[in-house]
């Protein structure tokens, strides 16, 4: 399996990077460019866009650093709020400045936002239908070592079980460029989950967007992996990986867990051997989302697999070696993926 | 609207809140036979307060309910809604007459407020702990704007226990929320019995002040005291955010229901139910004798 790769966490609340190696880049064979770190545009963006938008706030819970709203704060004090160490109040509030007329975004790492915050976001946010902005970063295993309590592989099932809530991954900076553009007016209230914020590229420039449209990376007519924010990258790396051995894959960034794209998975269904792939425990996520519609589509015989991570608590270890370990790195997909065709020779 | 104490002007006004607090109990009753169980006590230690906040204090216009200027009103304690939501209709907010739908099915009105659907509810609540946080927010939205409205919030006193109010009075002290004023309905009873029984809440006083907070605290079934309270605080958008501990009676106006632990929800039939309308419609409370 791949090199663990560089146990060196401390940029998560550094906030800055450079001089350390990269986290989870052993996920990627064929994009190995760990000396170009890529940067945590959150608060960039979100200040360019409140350049011309004066109902955007931006709301932290003592996280500044971490997830860059710094970058934020420094253009637009007089609407950035640290509300210190407590989550369910910054979300709280944030949908009291909702009702106000504002556009508020709430950023917290990701298990904080989705598990602490969860009733907040299914009642003051989604049944209210308030334009609350919950910015969960750092989700799935990408704190490694600082273990379970701070790790997110259930946001997606507890998200996604939430009416009126739209569920979007991020999957690079200029994908979360999109969609934070994209989210600006959109009805309703928002779940938007990010990797560590400092994904490999898959965008060479903002995408065009629509919440509910998968984006098609990749044509095959072998297998269709459809994928989601960190995995869409060694997903198409595993593609790479298998191209070689005379396997193409379809590849989808579903960035919108909810609503589900369903023509995407209809297109998935048609190659006859579907599998998902997300950073997310393998129940209620991604991959359960889309076996819902497989079986309801009536798509026949459809050879599927959800690949993610096992019911289990995951063991100690740096990102990379937790993604080698899961094969959630591109090996490991492509190993996968041979798997499963083999199924059905 | 501004009145002093002992002037005519006064008299008239507390008369006619006196009225406005038996009816929040009588529809409480009524609305509670249409729905087959509703919070009668948790309302009635209110109906004074909603009274003299509704007629009296709160900068509304029932005619523009998304006023922006508007003076926002936060129920954290949604169980008392079926006393409120009377007032918002007999206030114009809606026809009076779509009561009669209460909790059934397909109606606007359910035993917590749904903001999407009762025009003049500024927000929803049911979930208690929610709602001082809400009202931060509101207040920073209304500072942000540059409006002098205020934010009012009526907590339960077993609601203290919730750990976010303190998240929220934390922030509301550090924010300096001048515009911010909470009112706590200190009516003695959590759902099992006593709060001093079941969870501390005293001193509710000294637990605001150490976050920031200026307290005052009077009897909230007074409404003389409640006026003089409500007339004294500021509009600064920056300062100290205030604190109206009301001492009140679980159940109050109908003896059997007050300080009883059997009746937070309930419900009246039979000759029961004309024996506490009767009850209620004889005495005339919050007036001091």
């Amino acid at each position: 399996m791949t090199a663990p790769g560089s146990q060196d966490q401390s940029e998560i609340f550094r906030g800055t990077a450079g001089g350390s190696a990269l986290l989870g880049d052993a996920r990627s064979t064929a994009g190995n460019n760990a000396a170009a770190t890529p940067a945590f545009v959150l608060g960039e963006e979100l200040a360019d866009i409140a350049d011309d938008d004066e109902r955007i706030v931006v709301l932290t819970a003592d996280l500044a650093k971490a997830n860059r709203v710094t970058d934020f704060a420094e253009r637009h004090p007089q609407r950035f709020f640290n509300v210190g160490i407590a989550e369910k109040n910054m979300v709280t509030i944030a949908a009291g400045m909702a009702a106000s007329g504002l556009v508020p975004y709430a950023a917290t790492f990701s298990a904080f936002a989705a598990l602490l915050c969860c009733e907040q976001i299914r009642t003051d946010c989604a049944y209210t239908r308030m334009p609350v902005r919950i910015v969960g970063h750092h989700s799935g295993m990408s704190m490694g070592f600082y273990g379970t309590s701070h790790h997110s592989l259930e946001d997606l099932g507890i998200m996604r079980t939430i009416a009126d809530l739209t569920v979007v991954c991020a999957t690079d900076a200029n994908h979360l460029r999109a969609v934070l553009r994209a989210s600006v007016d959109h009805p309703g209230a928002m779940y938007l989950r990010l990797g560590r914020g400092r994904d490999p590229e898959v965008y060479a420039t903002v995408p065009e967007l629509s919440f509910g449209t998968a984006i098609r990376l990749r044509d095959g007519a072998d297998v269709a992996i459809l994928t989601t924010g960190s995995e869409v990258r060694p997903s198409l790396d595993a593609a790479a990986l298998l191209a070689a051995d005379g396997i193409e894959a379809t590849v989808f960034d579903v960035h919108t867990v909810k609503p589900l794209d369903l023509e995407a998975v209809a297109a998935a269904a048609a190659l006859g051997t579907v599998v998902t792939v997300e950073e997310h425990n393998r129940t209620n996520g991604l991959g359960s989302a889309v076996a819902e519609a497989l079986l309801e589509g009536g798509f026949g015989t459809v050879n599927f697999r959800r690949h993610g991570v096992p019911d289990e608590h995951v063991p100690i270890g740096p990102p990379a070696a937790l993604y080698a370990h899961y094969q959630l790195d591109a090996d490991g997909i492509a190993a996968v993926v041979r798997a499963t065709l083999q199924r059905v020779g | 609207m501004f009145t002093r104490s002992g002037t005519q002007q006064r008299s008239e006004l507390v008369a006619k809140l006196a009225d406005r607090a038996r009816f929040v109990r009588t529809e409480t009753v009524r609305l509670t036979r249409i729905a087959g169980a509703g919070h009668y006590t948790a309302t009635f230690s209110a109906a004074e307060l909603f009274a003299a906040l509704y007629y009296s204090e709160l900068r509304i216009d029932p005619s523009n309910p998304q006023w922006t200027d508007r003076d926002r009103f936060v129920l954290s304690k949604g169980h008392a809604a079926i006393g409120w939501f009377p007032l918002l209709a007999d206030l114009g907010y809606f026809d009076a007459a779509e009561l009669e739908t209460f909790t059934r099915f397909g109606s606007r009105f359910g035993d917590h407020p749904d903001m999407k659907k009762v025009l003049g509810a500024d927000f929803s609540s049911g979930s208690l702990g929610h709602g001082l946080s809400i009202a931060v927010g509101m207040a920073l939205a209304g500072r942000l704007a540059g409006s002098d409205h205020r934010t009012w919030c009526m907590l339960g006193d077993g609601e203290l226990c919730e750990g976010q109010i303190w998240e929220a009075a934390m922030s509301a002290g550090h924010f300096k929320l001048g515009n911010l004023v909470v009112v706590v309905d200190r009516n003695q009873l959590c759902i099992d019995g006593f709060t001093d029984d079941v969870m501390t809440v005293e001193p509710i006083e000294d637990r605001f002040a150490a976050f920031g907070w200026a307290t005052r605290r009077i009897d909230g079934h007074d409404l003389d005291a409640i006026l003089d309270t409500f007339g004294d605080l500021s509009r600064s958008a920056v300062g100290t955010p205030t604190a109206i501990i009301a001492d009140t009676v679980k159940g109050k106006g109908v003896r059997r229901m007050e300080l009883s632990p059997h009746w937070h929800v309930g419900n009246l039939v039979g000759t029961d139910y004309d024996d506490v309308m009767a009850e209620l419609m004889a005495e005339p409370l919050g007036v001091e004798a």
